[in-house]
C-alpha cells in the first residue's frame, strides 16, 4: 500500500527530543566511529517516532538530519524507504495484521474481518476517535503462531475472530490484554502440547 | 594490466577499468541508461548486460571490473535477450507519450527501444503514475516517464554539490525528487536535463518549442562569464531556441551554467534593432547615415584627448581591435576595457590570466581564494575545484568574497579573513595558512577580479604575487598564480592592449573627466556596468545589442550583434583563444560590431585597413600573435606587476551581486528574472513556470 506523508497542515512546525531521549540519542551516536555518525539515522528516527505518537513528522526528520550532519534528503530517503516509519498520524493502537501465506492459510482473513467489524474501518484507516489504525502487513516472523497481529510493540498470536475481538475490546477499554498466543499454549510449543522427548519427563 | 577479450578482440587495459569502458576503448558501444562516465556507478538500469564466459548469468558491464582472461560477448544471443528483457521491464511503467514529450527525437530510451524493444506489450496490469515534481523555474518535470536511473541524483550530489535530490519511497513507488517541494539551489541545475536519459527532466524554457530535427546547430563559445564554455546554439529560422554545452575537457567538460543556458530568451528581448539619435532629449529612430553623421559632427575638429572609449564585458576581440585602432588614429589615448576598474594588465601576460589553466586545478593541492566567489563568478571553475576536492588532499583557504547566505561553495574551506590584512599576514608568513601553502607541492592562488578592482588593487596584486612567489606557486612547469575574470571580453582586451595610452585616462578617469566636462565624447562598446549618471554632459555613443543602461544614456545608438550573431574571437580567463560562430543574424538593421566600426571609419575618412573579417583577423594576428593560437594555453610570462603599497582595511567583496542578472542579456531575460526573484529574494516564480 502506498504510504502518503501527512499534508502540511498536519505537520508540526518543530520537533525536539525530550531531555531523556536526547541523552539516549547521544548514546546511540556514540556507538559509531567519528564521522560515521550517519549510521545512527535509523535508531534516531525510531526514537523520534516513539516520542511523537508513533509517527514521524518532517520536523523530526530535519532534527535528526541536523544532529547527524546529514543532508535532509538523505534522511527523507531512509524514512520513506522503511515502511515501519509512519509518515502520517496513526491511532493510539497501531494494529498490523499479517496476511502473508502462513497466516492467511491459518485464517488471517478472519482476523481482518474481525477488526473491520469491530472497529468499523477498512484497512489503512483510522477510527474517528483516533484510537485504532489497522493496516495489512507482510510476514512479521511469527508464522509458528499464525495467524497473528502486532499492536504497537506487542504480538498477539494464534488469533481467531473471537480472540481478535476480545483483544480489541480490552485495548478499547484501556486494559492491557495478555500478549503472545491467545489460544492457551505457551509460546511456540506445539498446539496439542509437548510431543518431543516427553518420555523422559519425570523419569529423570 | 589485465588482458581480456571482447567480441573476439583482445585488449589490455588498466586495472579497475570496467568491462563497459574497455569495450568503449575498442569502439564497441554497449547500451546504457544509468551509467554516465562522469558520475559514480549505480548499476541499476541493467541495460548494459553482456555475456561473460564462465558465470551462468549475464553481467552488468558498467559495474564489472575487468579481470585477466575474461571473455566477453556483447552481442551474443544471451546478451541481446537479457537487454530485451531489461528494456521490457523499463517500458512497463514508461508512458507511450513520445509524441507529446520534449525529449522525443533525442531520447536514449526511444533510440534503444527501437533496437531492443518489443513491437507490442505483454503487460496488461496497472501502470504506475507519479506526481510531477517542482524543481524550480528552469526544469520541467514529467516524473511518470522516469526510469529511476538516478543520474540526476548523482549529478546533484557529486558534480553540483547540492544534496537535495533523492530517491524516496521504495519499489514501484520509488520517486525521484526533493521530497519537500523546493527549487534546486544550484547554478548547474540545467545539466540535469542533459543527464536525464528520458523525458522526465526537460528544459522548462524550451518546453514544446521545437523538435531536435528542426534545429540548426552551431558550435560556438559562451560569453556569460570568462570561462569560455563551449556551447552548441540551436536555432530554428533566425531564432535561438536553446543553448547546450559542448564537450571541452579542459574548459567546461560537458557542463554549462544556468545563466549561459537559460538567458537565451533575453536574446530576443530589449534588442537594439536600428540606429537611434537623440533629438531634443529623446531618442529617435534614424538611418545608419544619419547616426554616423551625428557622431561625425561631434568628432570633426575635436581634440582626440577629449574623446574616450570603453569596451564592455561581452565585446569580442575583433570589435575591440577596430575600436582601438580607430581611436588611436583619432589621437585618443583614453581607452579602457576594464569596466570594473581592475588594476591589471600590462606587458606581463602572467599577471592577468589564469596561468595554471582550469584543468590545472586538478593538479593543485592547496588553493587560496582571494576576494572571489567562484560559484557565481565562474561556475565551472568552481565545479572543477569541487571535483579536485572530492578526490581528497586539497586544502582551500578563503579570504573575503564569500558573503552572508551565499557562503556555500560546495566544498569545505577555511575562512581565513575578510580583507587584505589576512593576505598580508600570509605574505609575511605569520598566518597559519602560509604554512599550508608552503608545504603544498602545487599551491595555487585564485585572485578574483573584484579583489583588484579597488583603489588599492595594484597593491593587492603585488601582495598576491609575493604570496605566490614566496610559497613556491611559480616553479618549474607549475604556475599557480591565477586571476579569475568574470567578463568574457577582458583577457582579449588586455591582450590587445585596449588600455589607456600615454597620459591616457582609465575607466574612472574617463567617467570623472566626462562628469567634469574634460571628455566630450564617450564611445561605449557594449559597456553597461559603469555609472551612466556620472557621464555629465558628454556625448555618448552606445554600440551594442541590448537596450540596457548604456543605451538609455546614449546620444547615438549603433545596433550591434550579440554573441550568437557574429563570428568572433574570445579569450577566456586562462588566455585560451576560442572562435565563436554565427548561429543567427542580428535583428533588423543591426550589424556585426567590427563592420560598424569599419563603416564609420570610412565616414571619418580614416578607413581601417581591412574590408573583411579574414583581413581583420590576419591584421589582428600580426598585431598580437597569441590571438592566432586557437585553443592553446600555457602559463603567461611573469614579471613585475602591481605596485607595492599600502592596502586598505576594507573587506574583499565579490562583485557579482546577482548571478542571474549579471549582464545585459540576462537582464532582458524573463527566465533569469524569475530565477533571480526565486533564488535571491525567495519569491515564488511566476509567468514561465506554467
Amino acid at each position: 500500500m502506498k504510504r502518503v506523508p501527512a499534508p502540511d497542515d498536519q505537520q508540526p512546525d518543530s520537533f525536539a527530543f525530550t531531555a531523556e531521549n536526547a541523552a539516549k540519542a547521544e548514546q546511540i551516536i556514540a556507538k559509531y566511529p567519528p564521522r560515521r555518525q550517519a549510521s545512527a539515522v535509523m535508531p534516531l528516527l525510531d526514537l523520534a517516532q516513539r516520542q511523537h505518537k508513533n509517527w514521524l513528522p518532517r520536523a523530526a526528520m530535519n532534527t535528526v538530519a541536523e544532529m547527524l550532519d546529514m543532508p535532509r534528503i538523505r534522511v527523507y530517503e531512509v524514512a520513506t524507504f522503511y515502511t515501519m516509519y509512519n509518515l502520517a498520524p496513526v491511532g493510539e493502537h497501531f494494529v498490523q495484521i499479517c496476511t502473508t501465506t502462513p497466516c492467511w492459510l491459518r485464517g488471517s482473513d478472519d482476523v481482518v474481518s474481525a477488526c473491520k467489524n469491530k472497529l468499523g474501518i477498512d484497512l489503512g484507516e483510522t477510527t474517528a476517535d483516533g484510537k485504532f489504525t489497522v493496516i495489512e502487513v507482510e510476514c512479521l516472523g511469527a508464522c509458528v503462531n499464525a495467524p497473528m497481529m502486532q499492536v504497537n510493540d506487542d504480538y498477539f498470536e494464534d488469533l481467531t475472530a473471537d480472540s481478535t475481538a476480545a483483544v480489541l475490546d480490552a485495548l478499547a477499554r484501556g486494559d492491557k490484554p495478555k500478549v503472545g498466543p491467545q489460544g492457551g499454549r505457551h509460546t511456540t510449543e506445539p498446539s496439542g502440547g509437548p510431543t518431543t522427548l516427553t518420555d523422559f519427563m519425570g523419569d529423570g | 594490466m589485465p588482458t581480456l577479450t571482447i567480441d573476439g578482440q583482445e585488449i589490455e587495459v588498466e586495472a579497475n577499468t570496467t568491462v563497459l569502458q574497455a569495450a568503449e576503448e575498442l569502439g564497441i558501444q554497449i547500451p546504457r541508461f544509468c551509467y554516465h562516465d562522469r558520475l559514480s556507478i549505480a548499476g541499476n538500469c541493467r541495460m548494459c548486460l553482456v555475456e561473460m564466459e564462465g558465470p551462468p548469468k549475464p553481467i552488468a558491464s558498467c559495474a564489472m571490473p575487468v579481470g585477466e582472461g575474461m571473455v566477453i560477448h556483447t552481442n551474443s544471443e544471451v546478451a541481446i535477450k537479457a537487454r530485451k528483457g531489461a528494456m521490457e521491464f523499463l517500458l512497463i511503467n514508461h508512458p507511450l507519450d513520445c509524441p507529446i514529450c520534449d525529449q522525443g527525437g533525442e531520447c536514449d530510451l526511444q533510440d534503444q527501444a527501437v533496437a531492443f524493444g518489443r513491437g507490442d506489450s505483454r503487460y496488461s496490469e496497472h501502470k504506475r503514475a507519479v506526481k510531477d515534481k517542482y524543481l524550480g523555474p528552469l526544469i520541467a518535470t514529467s516524473m511518470t516517464r522516469c526510469i529511476t536511473c538516478t543520474r540526476c541524483i548523482r549529478f546533484a550530489t557529486e558534480i553540483a554539490g547540492v544534496e537535495e535530490l533523492g530517491a524516496t519511497f521504495r519499489g514501484e513507488e520509488t520517486e525521484i525528487g526533493t521530497y519537500v517541494e523546493e527549487a534546486l539551489t544550484s547554478e548547474l541545475s540545467g545539466n540535469l536535463v542533459d543527464v536525464c536519459p528520458v523525458g522526465a527532466l526537460t528544459n522548462q524554457a524550451y518546453a514544446f518549442n521545437a523538435r531536435p530535427w528542426e534545429l540548426r546547430k552551431t558550435e560556438s563559445i559562451d560569453v556569460h562569464d570568462a570561462v569560455g564554455c563551449n556551447i552548441r546554439i540551436d536555432c530554428r529560422g533566425n531564432e535561438v531556441l536553446r543553448v547546450l554545452p559542448r564537450l571541452h575537457e579542459d574548459v567546461n567538460e560537458e557542463w554549462l551554467g544556468d545563466r549561459s543556458r537559460y538567458a537565451v530568451d533575453g536574446l530576443g528581448l530589449q534588442r537594439l534593432d536600428r540606429p537611434y539619435v537623440r533629438v531634443d532629449g529623446k531618442l529617435k529612430p534614424a538611418s545608419w547615415d544619419a547616426a554616423f553623421a551625428a557622431i561625425k559632427a561631434r568628432m570633426d575638429g575635436a581634440d582626440g584627448g577629449r574623446m574616450a572609449a570603453i569596451a564592455g564585458d561581452m565585446a569580442d576581440v575583433e570589435a575591440m581591435l577596430a575600436l582601438k585602432e580607430m581611436f588611436t588614429a583619432l589621437g585618443s589615448p583614453n581607452l579602457d576595457c576594464r569596466q570594473d576598474g581592475a588594476k591589471i594588465g600590462g606587458k606581463h601576460r602572467g599577471g592577468y590570466i589564469f596561468n595554471s589553466s582550469i584543468a590545472g586545478i586538478e593538479d593543485a593541492d592547496a588553493i587560496l581564494l582571494v576576494g572571489t566567489n567562484p560559484r557565481w563568478e565562474a561556475t565551472l571553475v568552481n565545479a572543477r575545484i569541487r571535483k579536485r576536492w572530492l578526490r581528497g588532499g586539497l586544502a582551500v583557504g578563503v579570504i573575503g568574497g564569500v558573503m552572508g547566505s551565499n557562503d556555500d561553495l560546495t566544498y569545505k574551506y577555511d575562512y581565513l579573513g575578510a580583507g587584505p590584512a589576512t593576505l598580508t599576514e600570509i605574505a609575511d608568513g605569520s598566518h597559519a595558512f602560509a604554512k599550508v601553502l608552503a608545504d603544498a607541492e602545487r599551491p595555487m592562488i585564485i585572485l578574483g577580479s573584484g579583489a583588484v578592482a579597488r583603489d588599492d588593487g595594484a597593491a593587492v596584486l603585488d601582495l598576491a604575487r609575493r604570496v605566490a612567489e614566496q610559497n613556491g606557486m611559480i616553479s618549474g612547469d607549475w604556475n599557480g598564480f591565477n586571476i579569475l575574470h568574470r567578463a568574457a571580453s577582458r583577457v582579449g582586451g588586455l591582450d590587445l592592449g585596449f588600455l589607456p595610452g600615454d597620459d591616457g585616462r582609465d575607466v574612472a578617469g574617463i567617467v570623472a573627466g566626462a562628469g567634469k566636462g574634460e571628455i566630450d565624447l564617450v564611445w561605449l562598446l557594449g559597456a553597461d556596468e559603469i555609472d551612466m549618471q556620472a557621464l555629465g554632459q558628454a556625448f555618448v555613443v552606445y554600440q551594442g545589442h541590448h537596450g540596457d543602461a548604456g543605451a538609455h544614456r546614449a546620444d547615438v545608438i549603433l545596433p550591434g550583434a550579440a554573441y550568437t550573431e557574429k563570428d568572433a574571437t574570445w579569450v577566456n580567463t586562462e588566455g585560451r583563444v576560442q572562435l565563436g560562430r554565427r548561429a543567427a543574424y542580428p535583428p533588423g538593421e543591426a550589424r556585426e560590431d567590427w563592420s560598424i566600426l569599419r563603416a564609420f571609419s570610412a565616414v571619418l575618412d580614416q578607413p581601417l585597413p581591412y574590408d573583411s573579417l579574414a583581413q581583420l583577423r590576419q591584421h589582428m594576428v600580426e598585431a598580437v600573435p597569441s590571438l592566432g593560437e586557437v585553443d592553446e594555453v600555457g602559463p603567461g610570462e611573469m614579471g613585475a606587476m602591481g605596485v607595492a603599497g599600502d592596502v586598505s582595511a576594507a573587506p574583499f567583496e565579490s562583485p557579482v551581486a546577482d548571478y542571474y542578472l549579471a549582464n545585459a542579456i540576462c537582464r532582458a531575460s524573463a527566465v533569469m528574472a524569475d530565477s533571480s526573484r526565486l533564488y535571491l529574494n525567495g519569491e515564488e516564480a511566476t509567468g514561465t513556470d506554467g
